[in-house]
């Protein structure tokens, strides 16, 4: 392993940080992983915006609003690698249950009709963010050079596919690890 | 309701076999199959719901609302929309002021569109509650829309909207013969059953629905088999789109195949056998009836046939709009009553077939060669084609030519030869066996019909230089993803993801990674699916992607990525019910 840090940048579109969740299952595998990895942009920094010259990006959580779509654009810029990090990356997942109704409808029983709504009205703040029409998967939006399933991957997934990328192997995820019945 | 169901039920023997014939019924009377009717069968035939309702969800053909009094499918086969399907569909659209793929506000009539129809000489066709439409035009299709809103009984439209022509420009061996009347079942009892499959293992017949398996060993491996009850039952279901000699076979020839099963009974020892006719001939089948019946009468068909002590009858039934149905396995599934999905192979037919017994299934024209082989004897046939195809094939040339129709060729000539007789110039390549075959093109018009070169089933689809490889490769990458069974997942979703990648590409939204993902994709769909299907799904994009890969290169953009959806659209909704217009509420399609 090179003695510059490896610089990753992760974060969570429409996902539900399980996948960060089950990243920090790693444990004290953290420990030895900080020895080559410095993260830039991530829930676990803070830091706002990535640094131009990220190596890899994992992102949780499909692409549901209009933000989600500015935010997986700057991590494409921004990583030289960009990862989808399961179910909901990879297919839409739970959120993308909604395709089957149309927004029309999804925003009319949370805003207007559903039971128990006062002062019924649809958001139109223009610091919120506009809901696309369906929840789309990562490479349907921006290309993606890996896939990592599960519904969360399991930290020994994050760690296999880490420990490759950062040994310059091509990642391979051995059967045991991707095979859920 | 309940006692029309119960009616129906006791007219078929409470047998759970029936079922789709059943289904037919109700539907005929009511339009669609309603919920109570399915409650009251599920008592009937003893089966459980669910199985009745997931026959119901699977056939094209059998609704669970009401589709109108007149359900209109239009045939969405590549060769008819060469003839100007899609603005004759939207002068239907708005003439018949109906959606596509909706019933009118006032419930009496639907608009669709359906897989081919099997009318590829004389389209564009549809399809009127079952009833094959033909030659549809303007005229034709203001006709049709002033019967509908007048409520006319389909017996009372113009007859000629319902003319098929056979069209059989070039016979040969086998249809230069006249329709047999027990000269082939003679002939066999005569020189005897064991002498009889000798001729025909000689004349070296294969089976003629694409496959070509060695009929004469099918046929022995199944007399050979240990069971009391055998089964023979001819493949009518002809799906693969550019395909209809099947149909003029059983229009004009229906006594020579009706033969041919009746040979091959006596041959294996079955005593029942099955046309399974594919629900869009639908239109054949009181005259197959009647051909059934006056056998009857002649003692070629029923018990002691010509006095000779042995027992044949022959049954149709009727398919509901399944393209799978075509595939033997699956086609014995939907006889049983229950959903086409292929079975597991082996073990094959011969050996445990329709419920279990030893079943012979073979192709409409392997039975009409295989009676005239019984009638002439096996060199007749084997004179004919090369010396790993023997005889002749019948041809369904559609497309870019002047004479459509049916043609009969010993095999072995070649494409080009083909391409002359029919008046077929300027052309850019031909799609040989149907979407599941080859694309050629105009570098191989020296390669031969036949089994070691060119296999086919008989679809011949001809594309002139006006015409577009994307748009052909687009059509057929749609009608898998409609006609996957979705039994197995590399071919349910496969196909789907296909139809999608194409559609991005084709659209002009694909960039140069799309073409890499798209070959992955073909991979996975090929390698991994469980049947026919599957594993020729990619074929049409696999095969153009080898000979045009310029085409496809054409089409990407000079940028890394791109959405293959308008991604500015998809705010659409959004923008409207909030009231925005912003620039946040905005986005490029590209980054800049």
């Amino acid at each position: 392993m090179t003695s510059k840090k490896v610089k990753v940048a992760t974060v969570s579109l429409a996902g539900c940080f399980g996948c960060h969740m089950s990243f920090l299952d790693l444990d004290e595998r953290l420990v030895d992983l900080v020895e080559h990895v410095q993260f830039d942009r991530s829930p676990l920094t803070d830091i706002e915006h990535c640094s131009d010259d990220c190596d890899i990006g994992l992102i949780e959580g499909g692409v549901c609003n209009s933000e989600n779509v500015h935010v997986l654009r700057e991590f494409r810029k921004n990583c030289k690698i960009l990862v989808a990090v399961g179910a909901c990356a990879i297919n839409g997942g739970l959120p993308a249950m909604r395709n089957h109704i149309s927004l029309e409808d999804c925003l009319n029983e949370a805003y207007m009709d559903g039971i128990g709504i006062e002062n019924p009205q649809i958001p139109n703040d223009i610091e919120l963010p506009l809901l696309l029409d369906k929840v789309y998967p990562l490479h349907e939006v921006v290309k993606i050079d890996y896939f990592l399933p599960g519904c969360p991957p399991s930290a020994d997934v994050f760690w296999a596919f880490l420990t490759d990328l950062l040994a310059g192997r091509e990642p391979e995820l051995p059967y045991e690890l991707i095979h859920f019945d | 309701m309940h006692n029309y169901i119960l009616q129906i039920a006791q007219e078929n023997d409470f047998q759970s076999t029936r079922l789709l014939k059943i289904l037919h019924a109700i539907q005929k009377r009511y339009f669609y199959i309603p919920d109570n009717a399915i409650e009251v069968l599920a008592e009937q035939l003893q089966l459980p719901r669910t199985h009745i309702q997931n026959v119901v969800a699977f056939y094209s053909f059998f609704h669970t609302q009401s589709s109108g009094k007149y359900t209109i499918l239009i045939s969405d086969s590549i060769t008819d929309l060469m003839l100007g399907k899609s603005d004759l569909m939207s002068y239907f659209e708005q003439k018949l002021k109906v959606d596509i793929g909706s019933v009118r506000a006032d419930g009496l009539v639907s608009l669709n569109n359906t897989s081919c129809t099997g009318m590829c000489d004389q389209g564009p066709a549809g399809l009127v509650n079952g009833y094959a439409l033909t030659h549809l035009t303007k005229p034709r299709i203001d006709q049709i829309v002033n019967y509908v809103n007048r409520e006319t009984p389909l017996a009372q439209w113009d007859s000629d909207l319902f003319r098929v022509d056979d069209n059989i420009v070039k016979p040969d061996l086998l249809l230069n013969e006249k329709p047999l009347h027990g000269h082939a079942i003679t002939s066999t009892l005569t020189r005897g059953l064991s002498e009889t499959l000798a001729e025909i293992e000689l004349s070296g017949l294969r089976g003629r629905g694409g496959a070509g398996y060695t009929t004469a060993w099918k046929w022995k491996f199944c007399r050979e088999e240990n069971a009391t009850q055998r089964y023979i039952i001819c493949n009518a279901d002809e799906g693969e789109p550019g395909t209809f000699k099947d149909r003029v076979l059983l229009n004009s020839y229906a006594d020579s195949v009706f033969e041919g099963m009746t040979v091959a009974a006596a041959i294996v020892g079955a005593t029942q056998g099955f046309l399974y006719l594919r629900g869009e001939y639908v239109h054949l089948l009181d005259k197959l009836e009647a051909v059934l019946e006056a056998r009857r009468v002649s003692n070629l068909l029923g018990s002691n046939i010509l006095q000779n002590g042995f027992d044949f009858d022959i049954e149709i039934c009727l398919g509901a709009g399944a393209y799978i149905c075509g595939e033997e396995s699956a086609l014995i599934e939907s006889l049983e009553g229950k959903a086409g999905i292929p079975r597991n192979r082996p073990p094959y037919p011969v050996t445990q077939g329709y419920l279990g017994k030893p079943t012979v299934v073979n192709n409409v024209e392997t039975y009409v060669a295989a009676a005239n082989i019984a009638v002439h004897g096996g060199a007749w046939f084997a004179d004919k084609g090369t010396s790993k195809s023997k005889g002749t094939k019948i041809l369904s040339i559609s497309g870019d030519c002047k004479a459509r129709g049916i043609y009969e060729y010993a095999f072995g000539t070649t494409v080009k030869t083909i391409l002359a007789d029919c008046g077929a110039i300027d052309v850019l390549g031909v799609q040989v066996g149907g979407p599941s075959g080859v694309f050629i093109s105009n570098d191989e018009f020296e390669r031969k019909i036949a089994f070691e070169d060119l296999a086919t089933g008989g679809s011949f689809i001809i594309f002139n230089h006006t015409r577009s490889i994307l748009d052909v490769v687009h059509n057929f990458s749609h009608f898998f993803a409609h006609e996957s069974c979705g039994f197995c997942t590399p071919c349910r979703v496969g196909t789907s993801l296909l139809k999608k990648q194409v559609d991005k590409i084709v659209e002009g939204h694909g960039s140069a990674g799309d073409i890499v993902a798209l070959e992955e994709l073909c991979q996975v769909i090929k390698n991994y699916s469980h049947c026919g299907l599957g594993q020729t799904a990619a074929n049409p994009v696999l095969s153009s992607l080898e000979r045009y890969p310029e085409i496809y290169q054409a089409m990407l953009k000079k940028i890394s990525y791109e959405p293959g959806f308008d991604l500015d659209k998809s705010l659409e909704t959004a923008r409207r019910m909030a009231n925005r217009d912003d620039a946040a509420a905005h986005l490029a399609q590209v980054e800049n």
